[in-house]
Order: structure tokens, then C-alpha cells, then sequence
């Protein structure tokens, strides 16, 4: 456990990727297998599942600090973690205990959640009697399932490969999908012999780059190809010995969810993968992300939900085709391959192929890009023709041109708390617009300012703060933001009757009064044409 | 019986003994309880402080200021009020003062903690009545580990830093931390160079019997090999300013009690927090209030909410004292960083203040 939580503190307290690798680095080639498999897990961003609830834990902690809950939540106020309130509360340890990951992990906390809440209460007594604060807080971070640290699965990767020597292409594949976090998985994972990959297992996404500069920088139109960015669900697709599966980015096999891809998959050649989107999809174009919205959260799909949102998956690259892969071949030459496997004139079909969007000039791309909205797609997506299937996020082989978000002018009226490392100010505000003299809440948005400008508005807020419900503070409305969305609907659950999507601060207007914010009517005047969300 | 010492708009005073105690206005005559900038204002009358106290306060207050001294434990007599100043702990000459009328006897604790530190007396507890106590710490999440280990710690850190050809800066408050963070180094890593403001307060120290190991002044140096393996003791407020700029890339590193909390150490441009307080953590608030065995607890500057409830559900008569010191309370974890961080840079002011118009803002005379 001490070295695991040495190498936490690293990451924790350095922003250089380097120190950052170096130390995972040196972590994976120290550790044992098994601690080396359970690091990858909890560094890769994957938790145990529930344990036991968080309010006992905090009563334990309480009473193991001999403070009243009162005391608890001040200090809870103060720090903003909880994991980390609770590692400091605690009185120093006795008896330290020195076991590895594994043992703590696999041998203590695991089994907590099989134990009665009497025996769970004793055993997290005496964990934390024979931790440090520092090893306690790590400790208690993987009990409440709340272990992140400032490391990208791309830097995890990195550190193995340079640990073992291998290329991250490889280290990236072999992470995909599923896997228990056992010494043999650590042992394979890091092992130069390939032997026998899992047949479900998916290649890492190729992600692209937003594209902020004019278009023409790019050089000849014709060494890109061009489609439009569709606003679903990225997935691959894959066929292999007989079997079907559909994997989201996130790693999760999702194909029941959309069980009207099955036929489609089904008979696909085996040992096939593609590349595309899940989207809602209704006479011939697709519905908005709202609606698809509908179906994601659900493991199993009534009747009606699936004929109000059909799925449709829309193919735009071939990873694999009769068992090779094929990633290091041109995209042109994956893409002629891909279209002679999918038949686009089968509008019936639930796989459809991606359809390029075509223009002489970057000038003819840019108007087509303007009326994006039009059909439910975010802007254009610009692939080298020449490029190999990129590993993660490279740059200059897949850029992102979306279109414009949305902007308007609106006014601070509610904040609250951050988390994490902006625990103690005030980072997450609620926004409204001005309806008939009234300013309305529309939107919540946390992002987009610099540190110094969060400090400016946290003092402001402290200062003009009119009511206090719980954690939350109503104030003045005085200040006025620009907010930047992808997208507004119509929706019977928000007061304001509108909702957007990834809403975020785009500048302070610290030019414009509250009076000179935007109104109601004028946001939804933005959107003509949007579906109703209920 | 009316409170022996009061709250008002100049800050403590003793109505009956006719003198403040750290006012933050200038007033015929202060009592002080330490140099810090936010205790020993300019342009008072008379100061009195303890007889360790008195190069740093006269420094602090400029040569003509009129500085009486007293030694620890003895007391003296003003309008019928006998006074004596006993060891705070909190950095060299620091007092508590001890207020005795008709044998009412309220003692002002100044800043103080009860752990040990080389650089100066260590804290003693006074019995008395009424204990007028700092809470800047008052959370049972503050408890501090032992110096030893900081020091360790830190002098690591300067080591590898050495030896990848790293300059070290670590801020400290020029009066105080910065000597207890210096007598806690390990001299034979490398170099101890110092900025200005703290290389002047360096001399006061030594000049006052305390003994540190040897350190240099930084503005001296104009070469890179001078501070080849160099560890650099400044002052917070100078983090981003233009002296720092010769030393290439140091690593950075701040010395304070806030660096326990975690995302406090996050917010700050710096590479590493070290944990270490010249403020006693919970434990050592708690200890020192029950040694006096006073009834009356009056809290003042820090999370005095918490800490009076606690005291009153442990049978004590308990109160906060308004001060100008506090901030705004239920948000005093980000205020107090920012108090503390005022007080820094409001010590600065007061030294560079003597040194306007030098191109890198100080300069040692």
C-alpha cells in the first residue's frame, strides 16, 4: 500500500507528464503482478463496485474522532473531500501495518461489502488504526469509490509500454474491454508473447482534434476526406467467431440496448470490425441526441420506445476485415474496402454507411458546414486520406470542425461549492434569462474561466450573497456572462421550458450590466425547428 | 465587573491599566505580543515587548520607534494592573501577556504553539481567568506531524533537486517560519541563500543568541554556479516576481499549515507543500486552553465558531471575540488562506516598503 500511495501523491502533486509517467513507470516495474493489475485498474479510472453506505463510513469516522456530526460536517466543509476529511480526523495511527495493494485491496475491502455492518464497522477501525494519514486517505478513496487522479488512460499506457517495452498500440489493445485485474492479466498484459486475444476485445478509439483554424491551412480539399460529425453514441462493432458485440467509448458492451442492430451484425463476414455512431434515426435522418437520449439509460427497450427512436449504426471506418487488421492501411483504401462491404442503397438496413460530404473549394465545405443544424449533425469531421487508423488523439490526421455553438448574455444567480481541488470556492453557478422583467434559471455551467477570474467571482459571490438554502447561495444578480451551447430544446422539465446542451461560460461581460442580458424569447428564437423533449 | 480587557475600534485595551495589547491603530501605548504585520503596527507611542522580542520588533517599527523590553516571567505595574509577558512559542520574542487587576487575571495568548521549535522559547502555560485565545487552526482536521519529519522531508526534496541540477525556493513568512525552516535544514546538502527580507531577519536572530546555520544573501550572486545546488529561502509574496526569474527553473515549495489540505495545496503555483505551523493544530489549541485552567474562553482570529461550540459542550464559558482580524466565518477556510496570504504580503510591504525604488524591490543594507 505504501508504494501505491507514494506513487498517488506523485501523480497528485506534479503537473508535468513526465515526473508523471516516470512514476508510474517505476511503480509498475517494482510491484509485484497482482499489485501491478489492480494499479492499472484503479489508475485507469475503473472502481469496486458499492461497498457499504457513505453515511455510516462518516459515522464511524466521527466516532473514531470522538467529535459530535456537527464538528464532522465543519471539517467536511473546510476540506471539500470527503475521503480526505476523514484521513485527517482520525487520531495518529497506532501500530502501522505494512500489506501490499492486493492484500488490502483483494483480502480487506472487497470483502467488506459481504459483511455485516458491525463487522464492517470494526474492520474500518482497524484499517484505519494501522495507516498513515496519507496511505488512509488513498485507502479511503478506494472504499467510497471516488479514486481519481490527474492521470489519462494515454499516460497509463505510455508507462506501461515504456515498463515493458512493448509499443503503447499494443498495451492500448490489450487494456480494451474486459478484463479481471489478476496477476496472470498483469503478466500477459506486459508480456512480449501475443498468444490468443480475446475475441471480444476492442481496438482503442481514434479521437480527433477540434479544429480552430480556417480551413485552407489544411492545404487541398481533395487529400481530406470529409463527413458529417454525427451527434450519437461512438461504437465498434464486432463479429468474430460467430459472435456479436457493440462496445461504447466508454467500454461498455451496449448491443442489447439497441437490439435492432443484431440482424445487421449478424451477418456480417466474421472477423469484421467497424467504426461509427449509434443514432437515432427516423425517415431517412437522424432524430437529435435528446431522443436518443431516451434509450441510453435503459438496459432493456419497450415497444413503443423503439419505434419512436429506431437505432441505426452509421459505419465510417473498417478496423478489421476477415481477422486482419487493418489499421496501418490508408484511409482511402479502408474506406473503398468499407463500402464494398456495406450496401448503401439499403436504406432498410440498421448498419448504413457514412456518407461523405463533398465540395470543390474549402469555401463550398464552409457553407455546407453553416447548415449543420439543419440535419442534426455537430459540423465536419476531416480525415487524411493518407492516414493510418490513429491511435487515441493524434494530431493532424482527424480534426473536429463543428459549427458555432450557440451563445447569449446571462446573469449569475445562484452558486455553489466545487469539488476536488475547488472545493472551498464557489465554482458551479446557475444562470438566467430575463422573461417578462423576471430573471429565470436556465442553465448551470462550471466551465470556461480561468483560475484568477473563479477567485474574482468566489469573492463577489461571498460578498453579494443574498440567501443561503443549504449549500447552495442565491446572489445579486449583477454579473453577466456569455454562455456558449451545442444545442436547445424545448423541455416540459426545466421552469425555463428550454434546455441546452454543454453549456459553458464562453467570457465574463464584464462590459454589460444584468439588464443588458439576454431575454427568454431571444434564446428561443435560436432554435426554430427543434423537437419538443418531454 | 466590567471585562478587564476590551474589543475596541483601536484594538485590545485595558481600561483600567490605560495600554492596548497589539492594536491595529496607532495608540500612546502597545503592549505586543510579536513583530508579525498583523500584531505590531507602526506609529504607536511606546511598544513593550519580551527582551528576545526586541531586534525583530525594532526592525519591524523603524529605528525611532520607542521600544521597551521586559524579560519572560517578570512583572511590572501600570496604573494598579500588573503585567507580565510569558513564552508563546510562535516565533522568537513572542508573549503571551498576562493581565492581573485585584486578582482578576486575563492572559492574551497572541499567536502561539505548543510544539517545539529551536528558533525560539517555548510555549508555557498561564494560569488564569480568562484566556483570550488565536484559533487560526481550530478544526480537529489540523494536526501536525512532528517537525522532524517536515524537516526531513523537505531536505529531500532539496536533495533531489540537487542532484538533477535544480535550484530549490521554498516561501516561508520572513519573520518566523523562514529561521525555523532555515535551522532545520541540513547545510552540508548545499548552499543557503536567502532574500533580502529574510536574510535581515536572519541577522536580528542571531544578533538576539538564536543560532543558525550560515546563509547568504541571494541578491548577492549574479552567476548560475552560485546557486548551483542551492536551496533559496524567500518570502511568499515574491512567488512570480522578477527575482526569481535568475534562478532559471527552481522547484517550488511553500512552508505553512494550510498545505494539509489538498486542494489548498492544488490552488497553489507551487511544486510541493510542506506541512509546518507556527500556529498550534487542534490538539495543542485544546491542550493549551485546558492548562490555563480558565472558566471564560474568549475566541478570537481563525474558526473561532467551532472551536467556542466545542468549548461550550465541554462545559466551558465560551465566546468569540470580535476582532479586525476575522473574516467572513462559515467560509473561513478559503478567507483564512487568503488572510494568511495578506499577512505575507502586508509583511512585505512593511520591509521592502524601506527599500522602494531598488530595482529587484529589496536589498540588504
Amino acid at each position: 500500500m505504501k508504494s501505491f500511495a507514494e506513487l498517488y501523491r506523485t501523480l497528485d502533486e506534479t503537473t508535468k507528464t513526465t515526473v508523471k509517467v516516470g512514476a508510474m513507470r517505476s511503480y509498475f516495474q517494482k510491484c509485484s503482478s497482482s499489485d501491478g493489475a489492480w494499479g492499472v485498474f484503479f489508475l485507469s479510472g475503473r472502481r469496486l463496485n458499492r461497498l457499504l453506505p457513505t453515511k455510516l463510513l462518516r459515522e464511524w469516522a466521527a466516532e473514531q474522532a470522538q467529535i459530535p456530526d456537527w464538528m464532522f460536517e465543519e471539517c467536511y466543509g473546510a476540506v471539500g473531500d470527503l475521503a480526505e476529511t476523514m484521513a485527517l480526523l482520525l487520531h495518529a495511527p497506532g501500530e502501522q501495518a505494512e500489506f501490499s495493494l492486493t492484500d488490502w485491496v483483494e483480502n480487506r475491502i472487497r470483502p467488506l461489502a459481504s459483511m455485516s455492518s458491525e463487522e464492517q464497522r470494526f474492520a474500518l477501525h482497524e484499517a484505519w488504526n494501522q495507516l498513515s494519514v496519507h496511505e488512509r486517505f488513498v485507502f479511503n478513496k478506494l472504499v467510497t469509490g471516488s479514486f481519481r487522479v490527474g492521470v489519462s488512460q494515454g499516460l497509463v499506457i505510455r508507462a506501461l509500454a515504456e515498463a515493458s517495452q512493448l509499443p503503447q498500440a499494443t498495451i492500448a489493445h490489450r487494456l480494451m474491454g474486459k478484463w479481471e485485474p489478476t496477476a496472470r492479466f498483469f503478466i500477459q498484459l506486459m508480456s512480449d508473447d501475443d498468444g490468443e486475444t480475446n475475441h471480444s476485445q476492442p481496438y482503442p478509439f481514434a479521437l480527433a482534434h477540434p479544429f480552430q483554424e480556417e480551413p485552407e491551412t489544411l492545404g487541398d480539399p481533395d487529400q481530406w476526406l470529409l463527413e458529417w460529425k454525427w451527434d450519437g453514441i461512438r461504437g465498434q462493432i464486432i463479429r468474430r467467431n460467430g459472435e456479436s458485440f457493440l462496445w461504447s467509448r466508454g467500454e461498455e458492451l451496449i448491443l442489447e440496448r439497441f437490439p435492432e442492430l443484431n440482424p445487421a451484425i449478424s451477418t456480417l463476414p466474421d472477423g469484421t470490425v467497424l467504426d461509427g455512431e449509434v443514432l437515432g434515426w427516423k425517415d431517412g435522418k437522424p432524430l437529435p441526441f435528446a431522443e436518443l437520449q431516451r434509450r441510453i439509460g435503459r438496459k432493456t427497450v419497450g415497444k413503443k420506445l423503439l419505434a419512436d427512436v429506431p437505432a441505426r449504426f452509421i459505419a465510417f471506418d473498417l478496423l478489421e476485415a476477415g481477422g486482419v487488421d487493418l489499421r496501418e492501411l490508408p484511409l482511402a483504401h479502408r474506406r473503398e474496402r468499407l463500402v464494398s462491404l456495406i450496401s448503401a442503397d439499403d436504406p432498410e438496413s440498421s448498419i448504413l454507411l457514412s456518407s461523405l460530404v463533398e465540395g470543390d473549394s474549402w469555401e463550398a465545405l464552409r457553407l455546407q458546414r453553416s447548415s449543420s443544424r439543419n440535419f442534426h449533425v455537430e459540423g465536419i469531421m476531416m480525415k487524411r486520406k493518407d492516414s493510418p487508423y490513429p491511435l487515441g488523439r493524434v494530431t493532424g490526421l482527424w480534426w473536429k470542425w463543428k459549427v458555432n455553438p450557440f451563445t447569449c448574455d446571462a446573469v449569475l444567480m445562484y452558486a455553489q461549492r466545487g469539488h476536488g481541488r475547488r472545493a472551498s470556492l464557489y465554482t458551479d453557478y446557475t444562470f438566467g434569462v430575463w422573461d417578462n422583467g423576471q430573471l429565470i434559471p436556465f442553465a448551470k455551467a462550471y466551465s470556461g474561466l480561468t483560475d484568477a477570474e473563479i477567485r474574482e467571482v468566489d469573492r463577489f459571490i461571498r460578498k453579494n450573497t443574498v440567501e443561503k438554502f443549504g449549500p447552495v447561495r442565491s446572489v445579486k444578480p449583477e454579473l453577466v456572462f456569455e454562455l456558449a451551447f451545442e444545442n436547445i430544446q424545448l423541455s416540459t422539465r426545466h421552469k425555463s421550458g428550454i434546455a441546452v446542451r454543454f453549456p459553458r461560460m464562453s467570457r465574463w461581460r464584464q462590459d454589460k450590466k444584468a439588464d443588458q442580458a439576454d431575454t427568454l424569447d431571444g434564446i428561443r428564437s435560436l432554435m426554430a425547428g427543434e423537437p419538443t423533449v418531454t | 465587573m466590567p471585562d478587564l480587557i476590551q474589543s475596541t475600534s483601536e484594538g485590545l485595551y485595558c481600561p483600567v491599566g490605560d495600554f492596548h495589547i497589539d492594536p491595529w491603530r496607532p495608540v500612546p501605548r502597545a503592549i505586543i505580543t510579536h513583530a508579525h504585520g498583523d500584531h505590531a503596527h507602526r506609529g504607536c507611542g511606546r511598544y513593550l515587548t519580551s527582551t528576545q522580542g526586541r531586534h525583530v520588533l525594532q526592525t519591524r517599527m523603524g529605528a525611532s520607534a520607542v521600544v521597551d523590553t521586559v524579560n519572560y516571567g517578570e512583572s511590572f505595574t501600570l496604573n494598579g494592573v500588573r503585567i507580565s509577558l510569558h513564552p508563546a512559542g510562535h516565533v522568537l520574542g513572542s508573549a503571551q501577556i498576562r493581565v492581573d487587576y485585584r486578582g482578576d487575571i486575563w492572559t492574551v495568548s497572541g499567536d502561539y504553539k505548543v510544539t517545539p521549535d529551536q528558533t525560539c522559547t517555548p510555549f508555557e502555560p498561564v494560569r488564569c481567568h480568562t484566556f483570550i485565545t488565536e484559533c487560526t487552526f481550530g478544526l480537529p482536521i489540523y494536526r501536525w506531524q512532528p517537525q522532524q519529519v517536515t524537516f526531513a522531508e523537505l531536505n529531500r526534496w532539496w536533495e533531489g533537486n540537487r542532484d538533477i541540477g535544480r535550484v530549490s525556493v521554498v516561501f516561508a513568512y520572513a519573520l518566523g517560519k523562514a529561521q525555523r525552516v532555515i535551522a532545520g535544514l541540513d547545510p552540508s546538502i548545499g548552499p543557503i541563500l536567502c532574500h533580502g527580507a529574510v536574510e535581515r531577519v536572519n541577522q536580528d536572530y542571531r544578533q538576539s543568541g538564536i543560532p543558525l546555520p550560515p546563509t547568504n544573501y541571494a541578491g548577492r550572486y549574479e552567476r548560475t554556479k552560485d546557486w548551483e545546488g542551492a536551496i533559496v529561502v524567500a518570502p511568499p509574496s515574491s512567488n512570480g516576481t522578477v527575482w526569481m526569474r535568475k534562478f532559471g527553473d527552481p522547484s517550488r515549495a511553500l512552508v505553512s499549515g494550510w498545505m494539509q489540505i489538498r486542494g489548498t495545496r492544488r490552488r497553489r503555483a507551487v511544486d510541493r507543500g510542506f506541512v509546518l505551523s507556527d500556529h498550534a493544530d487542534w490538539p495543542g489549541l485544546l491542550s493549551a486552553i485546558h492548562a490555563t485552567e480558565a472558566q471564560r474562553i474568549l475566541a478570537t482570529h481563525g474558526r473561532t465558531g467551532p472551536m467556542v461550540r466545542w468549548l461550550q459542550e465541554s462545559g466551558l464559558d465560551a465566546a468569540p471575540l470580535q476582532t479586525q482580524f476575522v473574516g467572513e466565518r462559515d467560509d473561513a477556510d478559503v478567507d483564512d488562506a487568503e488572510e494568511g496570504a495578506a499577512i505575507d504580503s502586508e509583511e512585505e510591504a512593511v520591509i521592502n516598503g524601506e527599500n522602494v525604488g531598488e530595482p529587484e524591490g529589496e536589498r540588504l543594507s
